[in-house]
């Protein structure tokens, strides 16, 4: 067992009151089974745990932060703060009626029926641990609930912070969006970190959309530089439902993101972009899933990755067209960025195809810096390093732009640039 | 003209590409003004010289030196060239997705003005500047919100290079072929837009496969390569016999006069 499994043994024990008892048992069960994955673990193959499994965290540690202004996003948005995976009502806003939005501790007293039609019902506690660990020590997380019809107009943006000024912490987020019939919502999640902590983040966020409903999430993963961070988004899409996801991985020593979408009605459409920016010695690994189980459904995914310094990356994306999905039209396309002799970037594009009358493409490309490029623009007085970020810039600004929200737009492209050497300008290239 | 009054001077100058000798010895001397048309076939060496004069890396100086207003031109990057006041237009524009035109430009202009000590111009200056140069090539303000030459056809990739040289203000202008591909207005307008632009502090070294485009540009002289040398000079008449003759009756009259 390692010191990791060890020390959370010890910690589960302590805690196993409360309303969610029996599904947290299961779930640290499955975990103490399926132990910490390896590279052995085909799903693992190029991202490895090793280090995490060498240490003990400390949970849901008591923190003082009282000003979280520098990440937070516009007055508009309703905000729910979490420091060190708790919900801190004195760091949030209120939220406007009409649609639960508040934290899963109020929301388990207050409105457990809500709660548990769909808690844990759809990511797989089963069959990947680090998901049974969220499960098992499943606390504290956002629960946003829209009934029928409920569209709101003010972003939700759920903000998680860490911090470990003593020994290294563990959060583990668990969030819970159910949008109902015709309702619409735009969810922001941030993870950020203090300083230069030691810490880890296992999050886990369960999506469900109602027929015809349409949720916009975005995820902005700017962890402190030597932090841990796992997270696994999972959709669950009903008719006619659309949903995008906007993934930007900036932060963070070691990050993986899972995103996982399953079409499990007719005629929905689900468009995954992702951003990942590594340097120094940072690995971050993207994954994600379409399940195309039903027909008609339409996926769009495009993941761009920067990588500089010995920094690795990973794209994993999976699209999977089922025998009933006919009519699935379907891309995937992953483009890979290497600045430098020493980055590493592993892509693998996967689609399996079981249904006859489809439209399917994907593709995936690693590439360096074009020279004629680099020479136009250092011919014209771009000094070098600053003509290299600009370039960069503009590989990744594609991404950046396919963020509507102005606020959200804005901070993205403060944080891609400050990756940037010699370009504090770009801020102002809008 | 004494050396010093030289804007600049190349003497025996080689290069390589890859192990191939391009440049076999060119020697060339251009005063402040003066506008000089560089004429050859394919394959002469004309576009390696315009790039190893604008430091492009991929060139290797093997023997011989480039002296720009009396320093060694051959030892400064790209970019501190371009600060020193020389500008290349390219034959081929690169497209630069990502990147607007006029943000592009800003920025070069700002980093050639804080090198050499000059106050940065701020959007709203740099762009009444753009707009005044972007007249001198009739070019449409539709532009401005555009990517880096991105989808411009080959007529307004190449105006948009001479739009940089008005906006840039070089000391020294190297236009490589810049009139292939131009239907003749589009030719007309990037040379009255080269026109307007000369001046006695200005010299222009004109790169260009056909006469054409001197006609519109006239050259003070005219030099034809060959092989990787500078087979023959004079005045503008050489680039009518050229348009006579071709390059072939040329070149070997020259060879045959050794």
């Amino acid at each position: 067992m390692t010191e990791l499994t060890q020390s959370l043994r010890e910690s589960f024990t302590q805690r196993t009151n409360g309303p969610l008892r029996l599904l947290r048992e299961a779930a640290f069960a499955r975990f103490a089974k399926l132990g910490l994955p390896t590279t052995q673990d085909e799903d693992w193959k190029y991202t490895s745990l090793a280090a995490l499994a060498q240490m003990r965290f400390e949970l849901a540690a008591e923190a003082t932060v009282h000003d979280v202004d520098r990440w937070t996003l516009s007055d508009a948005a309703v905000r729910l703060t979490f420091v060190n995976g708790r919900y801190r009502p004195e760091l949030s806003s209120r939220a406007p009626g009409g649609a639960f939005i508040g934290s899963l501790s109020a929301a388990l007293v207050e409105r457990p029926e809500l709660v548990e039609r769909e808690l844990a019902r759809h990511a797989d506690s089963h069959g990947d641990a680090l998901t049974a660990l969220n499960t098992a020590f499943i606390e504290d997380g956002a629960f946003v609930h829209l009934p029928a019809g409920a569209a709101l107009q003010a972003p939700i943006h759920l903000l998680y912070v860490s911090t470990a000024p003593g020994k290294p912490t563990l959060s583990q987020p668990r969030n819970l969006i159910v949008a109902g019939a015709n309702s619409q919502a735009t969810v922001v999640e941030t993870y950020a970190g203090l300083d230069n902590e030691v810490y880890f983040t296992n999050a886990v966020t369960e999506v469900v959309l109602g027929d015809n409903a349409r949720v916009d999430h975005y995820k902005l993963q700017a962890e402190s530089a030597r932090a841990f961070h796992v997270a696994l988004t999972q959709i669950h899409q009903g008719r006619d439902s659309r949903f995008s996801s906007h993934s930007v991985a900036l932060g963070a020593a070691l990050a993986r993101n899972e995103v996982r979408a399953l079409f499990a009605s007719e005629g929905s459409e689900c468009t995954l972009n992702g951003l990942y920016m590594a340097t120094g010695k940072q690995h971050l690994d993207n994954r994600t899933l379409i399940d195309h189980k039903s027909p008609r459904c339409t996926s769009r995914e495009l993941y761009k990755g920067v990588l500089d310094g010995h920094s690795r990356g990973v794209f994993s994306g999976r699209v999977l067209v089922r025998q009933d999905a006919q009519k699935t039209d379907a891309s995937q396309t992953n483009k890979n960025l290497l600045l430098s002799d020493d980055a590493i970037v592993d892509t693998k594009p996967q689609l399996e195809i079981f249904a006859d009358d489809v439209k399917c493409a994907h593709g995936a490309a690693v590439g360096q810096l074009d020279e004629n490029a680099l020479f136009y623009l250092r011919s014209r007085g771009i000094g070098q390093e600053a003509a290299r970020s600009l370039l960069t810039y503009a590989f990744a600004s594609e991404m950046v732009n396919l963020v509507p929200l102005g606020p959200l737009r804005a901070r993205v492209r403060d944080l891609v640039t400050s990756k940037l050497p010699a370009f504090e300008r770009l801020k102002e290239a809008a | 003209m004494t050396r010093s009054e030289l804007l600049l001077r190349v003497k025996d100058l080689h290069a390589t590409v890859g192990g191939k000798e391009i440049l076999r010895g060119i020697d060339l001397e251009v005063g402040p003004g003066e506008v000089h048309a560089i004429m050859g076939p394919n394959g002469s060496g004309k576009s390696t010289f315009a790039q190893v004069l604008a430091g492009r890396e991929t060139f290797e100086v093997t023997k011989g030196e480039v002296l720009y207003q009396g320093q060694d031109l051959l030892a400064l990057s790209p970019e501190e060239r371009a600060v020193a006041g020389i500008f290349m237009a390219f034959q081929y524009p690169v497209e630069i997705p990502g990147v607007g035109n006029l943000y592009f430009l800003r920025t070069a202009l700002n980093a050639l003005r804080k090198r050499r000590g000059e106050e940065e111009l701020d959007a709203m200056d740099f762009l009444a500047l753009a707009k005044q140069k972007m007249k001198l090539v009739a070019m449409d303000e539709s532009f401005t919100g555009r990517s880096v030459n991105e989808g411009f056809s080959g007529g307004e990739k190449k105006r948009n290079e001479i739009f940089q040289m008005a906006v840039l203000d070089p000391r020294l202008a190297i236009l490589d072929e810049t009139d292939s591909g131009l239907d003749i207005d589009a030719l007309r307008t990037v040379a009255s837009g080269v026109n307007s632009l000369r001046s006695k502090d200005r010299a222009m070294i004109v790169i260009t496969h056909y006469q054409r485009l001197l006609e519109y540009i006239v050259p003070d002289r005219v030099h034809v390569m060959g092989n990787g040398r500078i087979v023959r000079s004079g005045g503008r008449e050489l680039a009518l016999e050229l348009e006579q003759k071709g390059y072939a009756q040329v070149e070997g009259r020259r060879e045959a006069a050794r």
